[in-house]
């Protein structure tokens, strides 16, 4: 079988892993002094998604993760880091303070893809998820998004419509699960490692597409080196990006996403 | 049956829009679709005059070129960035073909016609959605398409008014896709920004990646009756809660009620209240 041959599905499997470092686990090894803040002002919180404020250096930043959980009980009151659209809600809430208070924003996302359920369907995931993307589009202060492991397609671009998108080496971004292509393209979930080859969803892939910019190194998944070195370039990233006055800032957001997609009229640089 | 002869027309006539409705006596009376919901046996020969909605209520979904032809007053329609054009830049396997089998079939060149047309006079940027193209899914030229109209627009300080029917991102263009979802909503924003209408014509289905991007974006979202709109599929949140959704799930209907959709407007009437709203909406000097 393909299965075991395709890196790409590999890649999927450690994004997955269980083992894997979460959401919070960066917050806390690269931000000091975290505060959570909860809820969406609207309905609820939700726990699926985890923000607040810490200090990045002594700059107060408003850092937003969303988080899978540690064991079966933490992953189950988690929902396994899929949102709701609660979630989405109150990052936005969070991200706008930044905004009025001038503060980056860092969003760490790791989420299979928003949660397919029936309330989060009745209570508008689409229009949480399109709210989300549009008004980060235009946010009048830096964002910096980094993928941590899995970034399932709408549900991961709902909190990474930034100036700077980051991927680890491990990380996943795909406008479809591997599982759901096989079945809808070849009717067999089991083709899923073909799918994850065919996706181009390894961070690789995602930086020759224009679509991130940089792969972060994980150092065979060593935490500390990693979280070590990702303080030092997020503390670098919002020092170059600081003074950047906030209509550049957004005019460059815009155009950063503007130039993506391949058609008949440009290709690939 | 097929009823496809219906509309084989040339390209560049239809382009112009304005299209009178097929001539009717070329056409077998005996030729019927059958409604899903009903059982009734419509005859093809009238179901433009119907709007192609059966007796029952039931909306039979409608080609781009046809949203154009019954919204958009004779002859305004003037399309616009139909050459940009989907390529298989990831090299997916199969999807070259698709995309060539696909443009023969569906007669368009991506999933979303873009233009300037006007209802009554009002002069506005248009899009509409082919559901033979792929289910209407965005990929990179769909996501340009629809980018470059908003842009368009707010050049020209135009009102957009689009009608969405769409599977989602495409998966064949994969990250690339998804992307547009960024770029639409960003153009779409700063449409909005500067002071201009947008108004989205939500029909059946709606989903995906549309519906979590510009499909939701609108200063006023009209739904028609009976469309599904949601994000994930009704069948994937079955699988996801191991429970049956409950009637009217996803429905227009049930998007009314949660606060999700401004009103609800059957066909015959959406050209008077596009045209309406679009008066409403005309831009002004500010004092």
């Amino acid at each position: 079988m393909k299965h075991e041959r395709s890196a790409a599905y590999e890649r999927v499997r450690a994004a997955r892993s269980k083992n894997r470092y979460t959401g919070m686990d960066f917050i806390h090894n690269i931000f000091t002094d975290f505060m959570e803040m909860h809820g969406d002002r609207r309905f609820a919180d939700d726990p699926a998604v985890v923000g607040g404020l810490g200090y990045l250096d002594g700059v107060p930043v408003t850092v937003i993760a969303t988080e899978k959980g540690r064991d079966t009980k933490s992953r189950l009151r988690r929902n396994f880091g899929a949102p709701n659209p609660e979630g989405y809600r109150k990052a936005l809430r969070l991200m706008k303070q930044a905004e009025k208070f001038g503060r980056p924003v860092v969003c760490f996302v790791d989420t299979s893809g928003a949660f397919c359920g029936i309330g989060a369907e009745e209570r508008g995931q689409g229009q949480a998820i399109a709210e989300s993307i549009s008004e980060m589009m235009v946010l009048r202060t830096p964002i910096l998004a980094i993928l941590i492991g899995e970034g399932g397609s709408g549900g991961a671009l709902a909190l990474a419509a930034a100036d700077e998108v980051w991927m680890l080496e491990n990380a996943v971004y795909s406008v479809i699960s591997p599982e759901s292509c096989a079945n809808i393209l070849w009717r067999d979930p089991g083709r899923a490692a073909e799918a994850a080859e065919s996706l181009k969803l390894t961070a690789r892939d995602a930086l020759r597409l224009g679509v991130i910019e940089r792969v972060v190194a994980e150092h065979s998944r060593e935490p500390s080196l990693v979280f070590g070195a990702l303080r030092g370039d997020v503390a670098a990233w919002y020092d170059s990006v600081a003074s950047i006055p906030a209509d550049a800032l957004t005019r460059g957001r815009y155009a950063r996403f503007r130039k993506l997609g391949v058609t008949n009229e440009n290709s690939l640089a | 049956m097929s009823i496809a002869p219906l509309f084989r027309k040339p390209n560049n006539e239809l382009e112009k829009g304005g299209r009178h409705h097929p001539t009717r006596p070329e056409y077998d009376p005996g030729i019927t679709r059958t409604c899903p919901e009903c059982g009734y046996g419509n005859p093809v020969s009238g179901l433009w005059e119907s709007m192609y909605v059966c007796r029952c209520g039931y909306n039979f979904s409608m080609t781009a070129r046809q949203r154009i032809a019954f919204l958009t007053d004779e002859d305004a329609f003037t399309e616009l960035f139909g050459e940009v054009e989907s390529v298989n830049a990831l090299e997916f396997p199969g999807y070259t073909e698709k995309l060539e089998s696909t443009k023969k079939s569906a007669r368009e060149s991506d999933a979303a016609v873009c233009g300037t047309a006007a209802v009554g006079g009002s002069p506005f940027a248009f899009f509409a959605m082919e559901p033979g193209f792929m289910m209407g899914s965005m990929g990179s030229a769909a996501g340009e398409r629809i980018t470059r109209l908003f842009e368009y627009a707010t050049e020209r300080e135009l009102p957009v008014v689009g009608c969405t029917v769409s599977g989602g991102a495409r998966m064949q263009e994969g990250l690339l896709s998804l992307m547009q979802m960024a770029k639409t909503c960003g153009a779409a924003k700063l449409h909005s920004r500067r002071g201009n209408f947008y108004l989205a014509i939500l029909t059946n289905p709606t989903t995906g990646g549309v519906t979590a991007s510009f499909a939701m974006s609108a200063d006023i979202i009209i739904a028609e009756p009976g469309a599904t709109v949601g994000f994930a599929g009704a069948r994937l949140v079955e699988q996801t809660v191991r429970k049956k959704p409950p009637p009217g799930f996803q429905k227009a209907e049930t998007l009314l009620e949660r606060g999700f959709a401004d009103m609800i407007v059957r066909r015959s009437k959406q050209r008077q209240v596009v045209s309406r709203l679009l008066e409403m909406h005309a831009r002004r000097t500010r004092v």
